[in-house]
Formats: C-alpha cells, structure tokens, sequence
C-alpha cells in the first residue's frame, strides 16, 4: 500500500504540477510508493489529519504542533530562506497610512490560511481590535482579498506577502499596503508520519537535492531554494513561538 | 549585574532608582523619559534558561533592547527591568509560568540607554517530556488604549 502524501493547501495552485514531479523523483529516489492526497483547504487538512490518513506532508506552522505533538510525526526538512510574512492592504482608493486609524466592526477579507491570519490579527492588536472586533469576509484565494478590496466588500484584508509581491501591477495599483510583519521565523516544513519508517532515507534524499542540479531544478520549480535538515528541537521552538501568538495570548 | 552608567544614557536629564530583584541583588537604575516606538509588524523574541537567563534574542530585541547580543546572552532577564513596572506583575509572570500555563502582560522596558519601550507580552514555560526545559517570550505592539490603562493601574500596584 502507497504512503499518502500532501502538501498544505497554501501552495500556489500553479505549482500543482511540480509537486506531481517531486514526488515522482522522490519515488524513484527513496524506491518507495507514494500517492500524492491533495486537500481543497484546511478544512479538509484537519480532517486527514485527523484521520490519521497522512504520512508526509508539507506542513503550515500552524499544524506543526498537532502532527508533532498529538500525531508524533518528525521534522524532515525545512525550506532555506522562505518564510511566511503577511501584509495588510486596503483599497488604494481609501489609503489607511497607520493601522492604529482602524476601529472595531471593520470588514476583513481573509483566506483559511492560518499562519497569515493569526499573523495578520496581531498587527490590528495596536488598534485594540481583537479576532471579536472584526466581520471576516472568508476568500478562496489571495486574488479574491484583492478583489473584495477592490470591490469595496471589504475594508482591509490579510495577505501572503510573497502572494501580494507577486499580484500583476494592475492588481497591486488598486491596492494600498498598509502594514508588513517581518517576523523571519515562521516557516512551513516537511513532516513525515510515525508509519512512514524510512525517515532517515528520507531525509538523506531531501537534502540531496540541494546538490544535484536536476533535482535542484525540480525543487526550484515549488519556489523553494534549498532544504535543510530541521530537527525535533526546531520544531518544538516553533510550536512554542506559534502558541505564544495563538488568538487567546 | 552592572549599575547603569551615566555616559551610556541618551539624555543628560535622567532619574535614579535602585532596584532589588527577587534573587537578592540590586541595581542601580538611572532611566529617561525619551520612548522608543516598537517597530511596525515585528516580534521581539527571546529565550531563557530555568533562572531566567537569556539564552537566545532575536534580531528586534537586540535592536529595541540597545544592548548587543553579546551584552545580553547569559544575563537575567530583568535586565530590562524598568522601575515603573510593579515587582506583583513578575511574581505574578513567574509563578504562572511555572505551574506550565502561559502568561501576558503589558510591559514598560528599560533600554540600556535609560529609555523605554512598552510591550505585550507572552511567556510560555518551553515543555518536553512532561518538564520545564527554558522558557520563551515573544512582544509585540501593544495597544495604546491598554497601554494608557496600565500607566494609570501600575502605579497603585506598589
């Protein structure tokens, strides 16, 4: 029976393909069955993980402390140099310069994606707006903040920085950046399930990537530059940084 | 601990106090009233060890403190101790803490330059294995509104 394999429903839809290509390679690599198991959104994550249906996963910070703490999956690999910032932006029409200018009650157009949104709930905190104070407008994607923004369906809305860097100029010119976090520590990871035994193996073929320029080339294809080892300890430090930013700190 | 020295103070309008911390030893304290704003959309992060000795800063809290990392790694925590903030608030942090539960408070810090920063506050007791191996605080901005509050509410906590 194949070991399940999912990525964390984040990605940009664009890298679907790369990831069947990972695996692919990954397959070959370690000479071990895997079916890629993609989930529609973190709904649906929480429910596989639940489940127990997963084996490997690259995971958000958020759901690093379940699979590690409840699920006793093990760090594999972190990616270098990509971190998850998020920005705040409004309508260019109806530019906020200071956060703190923000009252209770105001419309926030938000994905599911947890890191971002808990991230993006700490910045209003200076304007003494909690998760109570604000009307969540939920978004499929990132595209669709911007256009409830454009739109005027919402007032601000929370935003993957890398998302927001990447929006086409026509987007970005309707769109005024309030606030960006620069946090550098939060971090999406690899994990691998208690039933998956070949960790080691695994890992071993990960950070082989970084040397060999074809699979180099695959991995550059997720936007990730290289992986490095991530151990227990790492993990835990970022549970721990995630609980101290948790809603009810 | 060293006293403060005059020379390392932004100002030369300063105010003295000495502090006892609830290890014995004191601290001559000569503080400012020039604030430093927290920066936009950071978290001052730091660890310490079982005795609150600070075992890991980041980047914010060496730049927020005034202190360099070498300056900071392996002193108490309560080197930003400023003497605003109630002794009840810390005995408060600590005793939270060690039961494993998580603590947050609005805090007035101390610069090593005599000025200051206010900050809200995490402190979560780092757990593996069922024990307390370090700890971890994590500030952030903090409210203006909540801020005003404690400037109000501190004082009368003496």
């Amino acid at each position: 029976m194949p070991f399940n394999m999912t990525i964390s429903p984040d990605f940009k839809p664009e890298l679907i393909s790369g990831w069947y290509i990972f695996n692919t390679w990954l397959q070959k690599k370690i000479d071990t069955h895997i079916h890629i198991d993609l989930v529609n959104d973190f709904s649906e994550l929480a429910d596989a993980i639940n489940n127990n249906s997963i084996d490997l996963i690259y995971a958000n910070p958020c759901d690093i402390a379940k699979l590690v703490r409840e699920k006793e999956f093990t760090p594999i690999v972190q990616p270098v140099g990509t971190q998850d910032e998020t920005i705040i932006v409004c309508n260019a029409q109806h530019p906020v310069d200071d956060i703190e200018t923000l009252s209770s009650g105001i419309k926030v157009a938000m994905t599911d994606v947890p890191d971002v949104n808990t991230i993006g709930l700490i910045m209003l905190e200076p304007a003494d707006i909690s998760p109570a104070d604000i009307e969540p407008v939920i978004c499929r994607n990132y595209i669709t903040v911007a256009k409830k923004l454009i739109n005027g369906e919402a007032d601000i809305g929370f935003l993957l920085a890398d998302a927001y860097d990447e929006f086409s100029n026509l987007v970005k010119k309707q769109l005024h950046s309030i606030i960006s976090s620069k946090i550098h520590v939060l971090h999406h990871a690899f994990l691998a399930g208690p039933a998956f035994n070949e960790q080691q193996k695994l890992q071993q073929a990960l950070l082989f990537m970084n040397d060999d320029p074809a699979a180099l080339q695959i991995l550059n294809s997720l936007e990730i530059d290289k992986w490095q080892a991530m151990d227990r300890e790492e993990a835990e430090f970022l549970i721990d940084l995630m609980e101290t930013l948790s809603p009810e700190s | 601990m060293q006293d403060m020295k005059p020379e390392d103070l932004a100002s030369d309008v300063y105010q003295q106090a000495s502090l006892t911390f609830y290890d014995g030893s004191t601290r001559q304290i000569l503080y400012t009233d020039i604030e430093t704003r927290f920066p936009e959309g950071c978290l001052i992060v730091s660890r310490t060890d079982l005795d609150g000795f600070i075992t890991h800063v980041n980047k914010s809290f060496v730049l927020m403190s005034g202190f360099s990392e070498t300056e900071l790694i392996g002193q108490p925590h309560y080197i930003l101790r400023h003497p605003f903030m109630p002794p009840a608030a810390f005995a408060g942090l600590w005793e939270t803490i060690q039961k494993k539960q998580k603590w947050h408070g609005y805090v007035k810090n101390l610069r090593k330059d005599g000025g200051y920063y206010w900050v809200y506050a995490t402190v979560i007791p780092n757990i593996r294995d069922g024990k307390i191996v370090s700890y971890t605080s994590v500030r952030r901005k903090p409210s203006a509104k909540k801020v005003a509050e404690c400037i109000e509410l501190y004082p009368t906590l003496f």
